[in-house]
């Protein structure tokens, strides 16, 4: 039996290897934040939505074939979380029937007699809902999956599971030595012919005059009665073995029905908890990656929007046929939300998904790459712009054309012309292949470069608003980056008007706006 | 006994080490790896309150040094090494007393732990009289425990612990399963049966599968059928079995603590030891350094990174070494140049040692003097976190705001590459700014940058760079000289060292 919930074609593979460099992106991104919405606590949830989060389409229609059956479930999301409950609960049901640490064969039969009445159970019920469904659904997707369910789990397949589970529970029907070991536990059993023959009856009419040199063993006695159970085990270890693989099968059917439509699940979770803080969401037109097209009204930072609770600052964005896109501007000013935004549409885009935005119309990307600022390399053999360049080449080599680079303040582990240098070579040779970059950067040198006229037609220039008194928007506007970044003000702001610690024979206040040069200090040349 | 301590010279209070500190420092110095690697093993003693917790006058850190020299005398050590796995031993057969539910299994899991104590006790003076120590904390160790040993109390409970043991190991019975009934009775030599039933049922073996032949545990799984078997055979031998029941009574709490402190405190020295013994093995040098509050002209001679030395040496790479040296009125070490030429390495490095100073032990390098500063600042770039609205720059100003706001003339400072979230003005505004602040603070510091322009501003600053290969401009030497900044840096050929000029990657292989 099939499910075919996430490909029209083929079963979702938990095992598969996710895409290169796919980790990255999923921590640069705060995926885990979307993570949790989903899974709401449950791992499995949270692996599976990672997984398809992860592990992009590339065409359109399995983005659209999703999409219905996402539709399919926002508007009937009960019938969806039944059956998700459902295949949950017959799994959660099997973990938790007695399991010996040690099983003999017929432990291990009657566990599995009795797993397998509750997958029975649970396949009635399941076949119950695939009726009650009937006529609710227009996804091809569900609709499949439904009728599928209806004709497999027949009544005669319910008759000959219900048989076999009748007669699989059978209604018709020393002598040796020892010392101390360790801790005084008996050590170096020696089993030993009885000697009982060789005794006289005056020994035996003794011993019965000897009560407490024996014992007798309690009926419920399990260690006790393990030697007796032994010839029987053996009996019954093939069907044992049979009726364990049955199981296993039944498992692995409700665990691909649990993975499959887990990912519907963790959707609509995600759904939810941004429709309760008012933060839209919207069904994107997917495009092909060929048609370079990003039109956004209304996107914002979901991660950001989940933490605070509430809906949090948006901002449209028109970048139909931009293949580059520099974000520059005002330290605190919400780049690297923005950034994180961009890449979170194309990520839940790609996995079929709502997006967090008010509209979207968006071409499909081969892959989302990140390329983030990172703390100090904890491994130590490299020095910083070796471990930043390490990750570009890492994403160069596997980036394919018309995948999306996601840069965040890279190259600034050097110096500004430098970093600017090979920041020019990076984009020149990656836009050559038709990677689509957005860059956040404080490399004024490299994107003055790109603002001068004739400004080429696909690069976009965005800068995060700073209003005269100083206040961020968190908003992007378009439009050349200004020179600085206004250190200085947040230096003001936390070191006080002076700009001391506490020192008596510091130099006197700076005046606002332009850098202070000590007396004993040299002059010092700017950037540019 | 009275109480010693290895760790703290009497006076002191060795029970009650100061709060764990500095968690930050550590892991900007990447010590918290190294103390890490060296905890390895030794997780149950929980070291990470010495190594967190440095010392504050000259006297203590002198005790360590010496109780360190006596250990890296073979036979010393191993004596006392060997006397704390013995110990340990006997702490884990104590503790398993406890769990075991039965009298007869209790008491002679009791009675093992006490001779091996014993044992432990006798050879551990016998070996630490023999090798003489030198150090005030060795020697009065050895003093208290040779009193310990000659008392009366101690004598007779290993002797009578022997006999027993002894008794026990003759122990041999019989017995019989029958239904639900089990019978124990003397030992008499009939033949071995289970080969006989092997042999009768060899014919159901089916060829190879899943095996579910059960296996047992034998260690500390007593059931209660094995419990009342042995109530059964001790009526067999009642006056051994006397004898064992009374004897965990008679001597309850016969582990000393102090032997227990011993125990966890050598770990301290023997754990770094065993780290350091890889290094010496690849020929690196450590020295016990002369350790000073009163003056601030440092230096250390051929000194390296002690995480990053690890790590190379299990690579099997080279380590190079450097030199440091504050003269008169300097403080500060500006260290700049072309990256990847280590100077992160020598920050570290500066700190490592004075860090490793203060715990009393051998530092890296052929010979080095050390402040004993009050307390080391880092400020080392940090991940970005969503957690923090406050943005990266604004971090990390307050950051270090709060450092300028601490640091004393005895302090030492460390502050690695930053502002480079800003612009080139903004970082070079900054960068000033702070230095200049340390500058007047009077404390020891060192301060890498990108900008030449911080290299020299005025007599309290020594201008240390990075330096690469002339040859190849992309192979680091990670020698960190003492010279004027050269304003070189070399991104471009380290660019192409990564493939990843204009060329490189038009011209590479898709996957």
């Amino acid at each position: 039996m099939k499910a075919y919930l996430l490909y029209r074609d083929r079963d979702a593979d938990l095992q598969a290897p996710l895409p290169a460099l796919a980790d990255t992106a999923a921590r640069d991104l705060e995926l885990p934040t979307i993570l949790d919405a989903m899974s709401q606590g449950d791992p499995f949830l949270r692996e599976v939505a990672q997984r398809t989060l992860l592990t992009g389409l590339t065409s359109v229609d399995a983005v659209e074939y999703r999409q219905q059956i996402l539709q399919d479930c926002l508007a009937q999301p009960s019938i969806v979380r039944e059956v998700y409950r459902l295949a949950t609960d017959a799994l959660l049901g099997e973990k938790r029937v007695w399991r010996f640490y040690r099983p003999s064969p017929e432990m291990i039969l009657s566990r599995g007699l009795e797993v397998l009445g509750l997958f029975v159970r649970h396949l009635h019920s399941l076949r119950e809902v695939a009726a009650s469904a009937r006529g609710k659904l227009r996804s091809p997707g569900l609709t499949r999956f439904f009728s599928v369910l209806e004709a497999e789990l027949s009544d005669d397949f319910f008759e000959s599971a219900d048989r076999h589970l009748a007669q699989l529970r059978f209604p018709d029907g020393i002598l040796m030595s020892a010392s101390l070991g360790e801790g005084l536990a008996g050590d170096r059993y020696v089993l030993r012919t009885s000697s009982q023959a060789k005794r006289g009856w005056a020994h035996r009419l003794l011993d019965r005059w000897r009560p407490s040199n024996s014992f007798e063993i309690g009926e419920r006695d399990e260690s006790g009665h393990r030697n007796l159970a032994e010839l029987r085990d053996r009996g019954v270890n093939l069907v044992a073995n049979a009726v364990a693989q049955s199981n296993d099968h039944v498992v692995s059917f409700f665990e691909l029905v649990r993975a499959e439509l887990g990912f519907y699940v963790g959707c609509l979770n995600l759904h939810e908890q941004l429709t309760r803080i008012g933060s839209p969401t919207c069904v994107p037109e997917v495009r092909s990656p060929a048609e370079l097209q990003l039109r956004v009204r209304g996107l914002y930072e979901p991660c950001l929007a989940l933490r605070l609770g509430q809906r949090t600052v948006s901002n449209d964005l028109s970048a139909d046929g931009k293949r580059l896109v520099f974000v520059c501007g005002a330290n605190q000013g919400g780049k690297s939300t923005f950034l994180r935004s961009v890449g979170l549409v194309h990520l839940m885009l790609q996995a079929g998904m709502f997006v967090p935005a008010e509209s979207c119309t968006a071409s499909l990307s081969r892959g989302v790459y990140t390329h983030f600022k990172r703390e100090e390399d904890a491994t130590m053999t490299h020095g910083k712009l070796e471990e930043e360049l390490g990750r570009m080449h890492q994403i160069v080599a596997h980036i394919p054309p018309e995948g999306l680079l996601l840069c965040n303040e890279s190259l600034s582990s050097t110096n500004e012309r430098e970093g600017s240098e090979i920041a020019r070579q990076i984009l020149r040779a990656l836009g050559e292949d038709r990677v689509r970059i957005v860059f956040v950067t404080f490399l004024y040198d490299l994107v003055h470069g790109f603002a001068q006229s004739p400004v080429d037609p696909s690069v976009l220039l965005l800068n995060a608003e700073r209003l005269p008194d100083g206040r961020r928007t968190y908003r992007m506007v378009e439009g050349a980056p200004l020179p600085t970044s206004y250190g200085e003000d947040l230096y003001r702001k936390i070191f006080g008007a002076g700009g001391e610690a506490a020192a008596p024979e510091a130099p006197g206040g700076h005046p606002p706006g332009g850098p202070n040069v000590p007396a004993e200090g040299p002059t010092v040349p700017t950037s540019r | 006994m009275r109480p010693t301590s290895l760790l703290y010279p009497a006076g002191t209070d060795p029970s009650a080490p100061d709060a764990p500190s500095g968690a930050p420092v550590l892991h900007d110095l990447n010590l918290d790896q190294v103390f890490s690697t060296i905890k390895v093993g030794r997780e149950e003693y929980e070291l990470d309150p010495y190594f967190a917790t440095p010392l504050r006058d000259v006297d203590s850190v002198r005790y360590r040094q010496e109780v360190a020299r006596d250990l890296d005398r073979q036979d010393l050590r191993e004596a006392l090494a060997e006397f704390a796995r013995t110990i340990r031993t006997v702490r884990k057969r104590l503790a398993q007393v406890e769990k075991l539910g039965y009298r007869y299994q209790q008491a002679s899991w009791f009675l093992d732990a006490v001779d091996q104590y014993g044992g432990a006790v006798t050879r551990v003076v016998e070996r630490l009289a023999a090798a003489q120590p030198g150090s005030r904390g060795v020697r009065s160790l050895l003093e208290q425990l040779s009193s310990y040993l000659g008392s009366a109390p101690f004598r007779s409970r290993a002797d009578e612990a022997q006999q027993l043991k002894a008794g026990l190991a003759e122990v041999v019975y019989t017995l019989r399963l029958k239904g639900r009934r089990i019978t124990v009775r003397e030992f008499s030599e009939t033949p071995d049966y289970s080969v006989q039933v092997l042999s009768t049922f060899q014919q159901f073996q089916r060829g190879a599968s899943k095996d579910y032949r059960v296996k047992f545990d034998r260690v500390a799984s007593m059931n209660h059928v094995e419990a009342e078997i042995l109530e059964l055979v001790a009526n067999l031998f009642p006056e051994l079995f006397r004898q064992l029941r009374e004897f965990p009574g008679r001597h309850a709490d016969f582990l000393d603590p102090t032997i227990r402190r011993l125990e966890r405190e050598v770990q301290f020295y023997l754990a770094y030891r065993e780290f350091l013994e890889k290094l010496r093995a690849a020929g690196l040098p450590f020295c016990y350094p002369e350790v000073t509050a009163t003056s601030w002209e440092v230096f250390a001679r051929a000194t390296y990174d002690l995480g990053l030395a690890h790590k190379l040496t299990e690579d099997r790479s080279e380590v190079v070494t450097n030199d440091f040296q504050l003269e008169g009125p300097e403080r500060i070490f500006v260290v700049s140049g072309p990256n990847q030429g280590g100077k992160t390495t020598f920050a570290r490095t500066v700190g490592q040692l004075h860090y490793l100073a203060r715990l009393g032990l051998p530092v890296p390098g052929e010979a080095a003097r050390l402040h004993l500063c009050d307390e080391i600042f880092t400020h080392f770039e940090r991940e970005e976190r969503i957690e923090n609205l406050r943005g990266k720059l604004q971090d990390e100003l307050v950051r270090l705001h709060e450092i300028l706001g601490r640091v004393t003339d005895r302090s030492l400072v460390i502050i690695n590459e930053s502002f480079t979230t800003t612009t080139l003005d903004d970082a070079l505004f900054l960068g000033r700014e702070i230095l200049n602040q340390i500058i007047r603070s009077r404390a020891l510091g060192v301060y890498v940058t990108f900008i030449d322009e911080l290299s020299a501003l005025g007599p309290a600053t020594v201008s240390m760079v990075s330096t690469v290969a002339p040859d190849d401009p992309s192979r680091r030497t990670f020698k960190v000289v003492r010279r004027p900044a050269d304003g070189k840096a070399y991104a471009i050929a380290i660019a192409r060292k990564y493939g990843l000029t204009y060329e490189d990657i038009r011209g590479r292989s898709r996957p």
